[in-house]
């Protein structure tokens, strides 16, 4: 006797529909990095050919042993510590920057979306302030920083303005994108109960995101110092100043201390967030 | 609070215009200080008569005034201050966890709060005495100082129901107060609730699950497939009617109560919220 219902079940299917789906990304993802290499020169092996080795060997060995006396040591402190002002200072002016600019454009905290679309003023508003936000960190903070030493002059307020445009660009996005990921049930709930913008971002959307904002902030903290190097090359200061002198001067062991520095201070950061993320979490 | 409903139907944000609304057109007077049950199978529009009141979700048709006014011809603003004498108390407890429940509990405070003294109270908890007298009428009170995410779901949904307290709205609308709470509990809140509704003069609106709870209630809605099934006085709900309002959905009538499958779909929800 044959069951109705039996006939219509088919064969269970013990293949996986989405393979195919798989491998058909993974070897587009081949084909669209191909030209990628073409187009960059990818040829590492050019890193093993005797002549590249011999010039790698003579490079490093310069490197060692590290210059450690009393005099270059202090001179590297008091680099060290402009470094790490122009980072800090860079960070802070960027905040100033950024916060104000995060929460206009966040749209978890637009009242007129919370009952269906968000009304056309905010919208063009939040618009605008995202394409400012481009605008920002689209020009590296290099370029910014050669228009400064142009305007203020050599020294290490270039590098603060630098790394402050760029880098609130770079945090209103991030800060931005942290607040729009969140849950936003709370948020809404208190805003919906009539609480304002500021006052639902303080007591809603802040003690979600905490942790993440605060070790966001400090990578990119530690990103200004690294910046911060790079800037010193066109004469924003610091101790990046002093490593360009020291290459020019083809000093290796002068070049290594600092770099012994930066990891320290690297290290320092990483630190500092693990520390920061754990007491907020 | 008054509120006057006049064929009024609603449909969550996300559907599209042609489908057919969660909520069909509605006629309904709520007076002041009425309190008032609303029950009926999952997926019935509970939830989205609720939002509608609160001014959370548009009417798609039909009218709707808050004390003889039609809240969506104001501007943003007022609209805004409209909400603030509104409080809508989600299913899922809005509290973020890594909050203190003396911030949850005081954050209802913020819309008749200027936004430095709310943010003064982040540095100092100011009214700190309030909050504790809200949480202690729900037996809360030794929670204070913790964590939102160190308590049970029981104890959120409680410290999310101990928030309007501390609001100063004239119209509460409560979505499923009960649904994580033991039936000795549940007692204690929906008393609770009754009480201080009563007390502040403020008209209280509930969804319920647990249909003798809802008949205690001076009023009972009765919403199936996004209709007006019955809107009587609690005597007048006879198993009869209870048994027609819950056809077909007969075990959600004996207790166990559906998994909030009427909620609209938010945003992802913590399952931490759903143990206890």
């Amino acid at each position: 006797m044959s069951h109705p219902q039996a006939t219509a079940i088919a064969a269970p299917q013990l293949r996986d529909p989405a393979w195919i789906g798989r491998v058909f990304w993974l070897l587009a993802a081949c084909v669209l990095i191909a030209p990628a290499l073409v187009v960059t020169e990818f040829k590492p092996w050019i890193l093993f050919e005797p002549d590249a080795l011999k010039s790698t060997k003579r490079f490093i060995a310069d490197f060692f042993p590290p210059k450690i006396d009393r005099e270059f040591m202090l001179m590297v402190a008091i680099e060290c510590w402009r470094t790490v002002a122009i980072a800090t200072a860079g960070m802070a002016l960027a905040m100033v920057i950024a916060i104000p600019l995060t929460l206009v454009s966040t749209g978890a905290l637009s009242v007129s979306a919370l009952s269906g679309r968000m009304h056309t003023l905010p919208l063009i508003v939040r618009q605008a302030v995202r394409w400012l936000l481009i605008v920002l960190r689209s020009i590296p903070e290099l370029v910014w920083a050669l228009v400064f030493v142009r305007v203020v002059g050599l020294g290490p307020t270039a590098g603060v303005l630098a790394i402050a445009l760029t880098y609130g660009g770079m945090l209103g996005k991030v800060y931005g994108e942290i607040l729009e990921s969140d849950e936003t049930h709370s948020t809404r709930t208190l805003m919906r109960n009539g609480a304002g913008r500021l006052q639902a971002f303080f007591y809603g959307l802040l003690p979600h995101s905490a942790p993440e904002l605060t070790s966001y902030t400090v990578y990119r903290w530690e990103c200004a110092i690294r910046s911060s190097a790079v800037l010193g090359f066109v004469g924003a200061g610091g101790l990046g100043q002093q490593m360009d002198n020291s290459m020019k001067m083809f000093q290796g062991s002068e070049v290594a201390t600092m770099l012994i520095v930066f990891m320290l201070l690297v290290a320092l950061a990483d630190q500092v967030s693990a520390w920061l993320r754990k007491s907020l979490a | 609070m008054r509120v006057s409903l006049r064929g009024l139907s609603a449909r969550h944000p996300a559907a599209t215009v042609a489908s057919v609304p969660a909520l069909k057109p509605v006629t309904l007077d709520i007076a002041v200080g009425e309190q008032i049950a609303v029950i009926g199978p999952s997926g019935a529009g509970k939830t989205t008569l609720l939002h509608a009141l609160a001014c959370a979700l548009k009417p798609a048709a039909g009218s709707f005034t808050l004390d003889g006014v039609d809240p969506w011809t104001l501007p943003v603003s007022q609209l805004q201050k409209l909400r603030g004498r509104l409080f809508l108390g989600p299913q899922t407890p809005p509290l973020p966890p890594r909050q203190r429940v003396i911030t949850a509990v005081l954050a209802g405070r913020l819309p008749r709060q200027s936004l430095f003294a709310s943010l003064r109270s982040l540095i100092y908890p100011t009214g700190i005495a309030e909050a504790e007298a809200a949480l202690t009428r729900f037996d809360l009170a030794h929670k204070l100082w913790d964590r939102v995410d160190r308590l049970s779901g029981g104890e959120r949904q409680r410290v999310g129901l101990a928030r309007v307290l501390l609001s100063s709205a004239s119209l509460w609308l409560v979505d499923e107060p009960l649904s994580s709470l033991d039936p000795a509990r549940s007692r204690l809140a929906i008393d609770t609730l009754t009480a201080a509704a009563r007390e502040a003069g403020a008209t209280l609106v509930t969804t319920l699950h647990q249909v003798d709870v809802a008949t205690r209630f001076p009023r009972v809605l009765g919403l199936r497939d996004g209709e007006l099934h019955f809107d009587l006085p609690a005597a007048q709900v006879t198993p009869e009617r209870l048994r027609e309002l819950y056809a077909q959905h007969e075990h959600e009538l004996l207790g166990a109560p559906a998994d909030g499958g009427d909620t609209p779909p938010g945003p992802p929800q913590t399952p931490a919220m759903y143990c206890r």
